[in-house]
C-alpha cells in the first residue's frame, strides 16, 4: 500500500509530532516501505483465530481499590519543565 | 589479585567470601577500567559515588556472613531502568535531565541483594534499534574488531552499551532488556551470554516502557553460570506489575548439571534463511552435533509461521510504542520545546516531540499511530495479533510433541560496521529475524557464544525454552557452552 503525503501529514498530526512540509514526501515513502513489508500478513489464513490478548494465560491479580500511596506533590513535580504553586504549568489550553 | 575486572560473577562471589578481595577493590578496579574505556561509549552516566557507598556496605555485609550471591558484585545498568536520583533517559533527548524519584523493581532487587551500580549504559533510543546508533549519547562501540582492521563495529542493540561493557570487562555483569532481541543479538555480537526470561518473570515496573506485551528484562554476563545467578536475583512477583507472574523462582544455578541426556532438541527448518552466511549455517550444524554428542535427541521440527513474525512484530511493537510514548508531552518530565508567541498546548506537544524524539522513534510512533487509526485497526493491528496467536501455537505444538528446547542461530550475521547509510529501515529490522518469534510467544531464550567467524568476530547460538522453564533452558545452554568451549576475548585497543 502506498501512503500519500496527505496521509503522512495526518498521521504526524495524530501522533502530535511536528513534521515540516518538505520532509513529508520522504516520510510517506518510508511509511510505504514499512507497510509494504507488513502486508505479508495478508497471506496468512487467520479465519477463526482469536487475536492474542495475553501471551501467558494468567489471571491478572486483583487488589482492593484503596489508596496505597500519595502525599508526595514535591516528588511528582520535581522533574517538571515548568511547575508553579504546586501545579504543572502549560500554555493556554482554552481560548 | 590482578585483572579483577576479568572475574566472572561466580569467581568474584567466591573470592569475596574467602576474603581474597573486597568489593571496594573490585569496584575501584571496574571504575578505573571504565574511565579508560570512554572510546567504547558504553557507560553514559558514571556513578562512582553510589558505587563506592554500595561497595563499602557490601563488604560489611559479607563480613557479617550470609550475604546473597550478588553482594559486592559491580554491575552496569541499562539506561532504560529508572534508578533513583540518577539520570535515566532511555538514551532519548526527550528525557534530558530526568532523575527518577523512585527505583525500578529489578534494580531494587539487585541492590537489595548487595550488588553495586557502576553507572548507566548506552542503548538505542527507547530500545528501538539493533545497532545502538539511535542513541542520543552517540554510538556504543564493539570491543571486538576484524583482526587488525580498526573499523568501528556495532555491539548490536538495543542493549549495546551493556554488551560492550561486559565484553570489555568494564563490569562483571549488566542488565539488559529485550523486546525483539535486544539482549540476545548484542550478546551474540560481543561473545557474551544473554537470557530473556519468560514474559512475566521479571517485573517491568520502573523500566521505561517500549512495547509492554513484549518487553522483558534479563542479565548479560560472561557465562551461563553468571546468567543463572543474576537472573535469579532479577526475577519474582511484583504487585506493582500486574503481568508479573506469582511463581516461585527456583535456584537456577543449582540446576546447572550439564546433563542433558535424553532431552529433545528441536531444529526448526524455517530458520534456514535464504542468503544466510555459510558460517552461520556451519555453526548451527556444529551446535546440533554438540548437543547430540552430549546425549540429547535431535528432532527436525517445523514452526510454519516463522516468516510472519517480523511483520507482525512491526505492527504490534510500534502500536504499543505509540501508546506508551504518548506520555512524553513536555508537561511532567524531560524536555519541553521553546515556544513561539501565541503557541498553544498542541504546538507545545508537537514541537517537544519533534525535538525530543530521534528519527527511528518518530517513525515507529507514527507507524503505530497509523496501524491503530480508525479504518486500519482491524486490517493491521488485529490481524497482527491473530498471527501472533498462530506463532505461539507453532511453539506449543512442538513442545506438545516432546521438544524440550529449540536450537537456532542467534543472528543472521556477525557484528556489522557502524555508520553505514541505512536507507531502508526494514533492512535493519531483519537483524531480529531469529529472536523476535520468542518475544511474540513470550518464551525464554538465551544466546550463547559458540565460535568465531573468519574475520575473528564472535557468533552466537540461541536456545529457546518452554515457558517458565528457564532453569532447564540454562542447563541446556550450560551443556552447549561446555561443548563449544568459547574462551576468546577481544584484544584491548581502547
Amino acid at each position: 500500500m502506498s501512503i500519500d503525503i496527505e496521509t503522512a501529514a495526518r498521521v504526524a498530526k495524530l501522533a502530535r509530532i511536528r513534521v515540516e512540509d518538505d520532509a513529508l514526501p520522504a516520510l510517506a515513502q518510508e511509511f510505504s516501505n514499512i507497510l509494504g513489508f507488513i502486508e505479508q500478513l495478508n497471506e496468512v489464513d487467520v479465519e477463526g483465530v482469536e487475536p492474542m490478548v495475553s501471551v501467558e494465560p494468567m489471571r491478572l491479580k486483583r487488589r482492593k481499590d484503596g489508596v496505597t500511596d500519595g502525599g508526595m506533590q514535591d516528588k511528582i513535580l520535581s522533574n517538571a519543565p515548568d511547575a508553579r504553586e504546586g501545579f504543572f504549568a502549560v500554555p493556554k489550553v482554552v481560548e | 589479585m590482578t585483572d579483577l575486572t576479568k572475574l566472572k560473577i561466580s569467581e568474584a562471589r567466591d573470592a569475596l567470601r574467602k576474603g581474597d578481595v573486597s568489593s571496594v577493590e573490585l569496584t575501584e578496579a571496574c571504575l578505573a577500567a571504565i574511565d579508560k574505556a570512554d572510546a567504547l561509549g558504553a557507560f553514559v552516566h558514571k556513578t562512582p559515588d553510589v558505587a563506592m557507598d554500595q561497595a563499602k556496605s557490601a563488604d560489611d555485609r559479607i563480613k557479617a556472613g550470609g550475604a546473597p550471591d550478588l553482594c559486592g558484585i559491580p554491575l552496569g545498568i541499562k539506561d532504560l531502568f529508572c534508578t533513583k536520583g540518577v539520570p535515566s533517559q532511555a538514551a532519548s533527548a526527550i528525557l534530558n535531565g530526568f532523575k527518577p524519584e523512585y527505583e525500578s523493581t529489578v534494580t531494587s532487587q539487585l541492590f537489595d541483594a548487595g550488588s553495586v551500580m557502576l553507572g548507566k549504559l548506552n542503548m538505542d533510543e527507547f530500545a528501538m534499534g539493533s545497532s545502538n546508533e539511535t542513541s542520543t549519547y552517540g554510538n556504543a562501540i564493539n570491543p571486538w574488531r576484524r583482526g587488525n582492521d580498526d573499523t568501528a563495529l556495532t555491539p548490536g542493540g538495543s542493549s549495546g552499551g551493556s554488551a560492550s561493557a561486559v565484553a570489555a570487562d568494564l563490569c562483571l555483569g549488566a542488565t539488559g532488556t529485550d523486546t525483539g532481541g535486544s539482549i540476545r543479538q548484542p550478546a551474540a555480537f560481543t561473545g557474551i551470554t544473554g537470557i530473556k526470561p519468560t514474559y512475566g518473570r521479571c517485573s517491568r515496573w520502573g523500566i521505561v516502557a517500549f512495547a509492554s506485551s513484549l518487553d522483558q528484562a534479563g542479565p548479560m554476563t560472561k557465562d551461563v553460570r553468571d546468567a543463572a545467578i543474576m537472573l535469579e536475583a532479577m526475577c519474582g512477583h511484583d504487585p506493582k506489575d500486574s503481568t508479573s507472574a506469582d511463581l516461585a523462582v527456583p535456584n537456577f544455578e543449582a540446576m546447572l548439571t550439564g546433563d542433558i541426556k535424553g532431552k529433545t532438541i528441536g531444529i526448526p527448518r524455517e530458520y534456514r534463511m535464504d542468503g544466510m552466511p555459510d558460517e552461520i549455517e556451519a555453526l548451527w550444524a556444529e551446535g546440533r552435533k554438540m548437543l547430540e554428542d552430549a546425549g540429547a535427541v535431535i528432532k527436525d521440527i517445523s514452526l510454519p509461521h516463522t516468516k510472519y513474525a517480523l511483520p507482525a512484530y512491526y505492527v504490534i511493537a510500534p502500536a504499543e510504542a505509540s501508546s506508551n510514548l504518548a506520555r512524553y508531552d513536555g508537561v511532567r518530565y524531560g524536555h519541553r520545546a521553546k515556544l513561539a508567541q501565541g503557541d498553544g498546548i498542541t504546538e507545545m506537544y508537537e514541537k517537544t516531540r519533534a525535538e525530543g524524539f530521534g528519527p527511528e522513534v518518530q517513525r515507529r510512533v507514527m507507524v503505530g499511530t497509523y496501524v491503530l487509526s480508525a479504518g486500519f485497526y482491524d486490517a493491521y493491528y488485529n490481524r497482527a495479533r491473530k498471527v501472533r496467536t498462530l506463532i505461539k501455537k507453532d511453539f506449543e505444538d512442538v513442545f506438545a510433541q516432546g521438544v524440550d528446547a529449540i536450537l537456532t542461530p542467534a543472528t543472521p550475521s556477525s557484528a556489522f560496521e557502524l555508520g553505514k547509510e541505512h536507507t531502508d529501515p526494514v533492512e535493519m529490522y531483519l537483524n531480529d529475524v531469529f529472536t523476535v518469534t520468542v518475544n511474540l510467544a513470550g518464551l525464554p531464550g538465551i544466546s550463547v557464544p559458540a565460535g568465531l567467524d573468519k574475520q575473528g568476530l564472535p557468533l552466537g547460538l540461541q536456545l529457546i525454552g518452554r515457558p517458565w522453564e528457564e532453569g532447564d533452558l540454562l542447563n541446556t545452554a550450560y551443556a552447549l557452552e561446555q561443548a563449544a568451549g568459547f574462551v576468546a576475548k577481544p584484544t584491548q585497543w581502547w
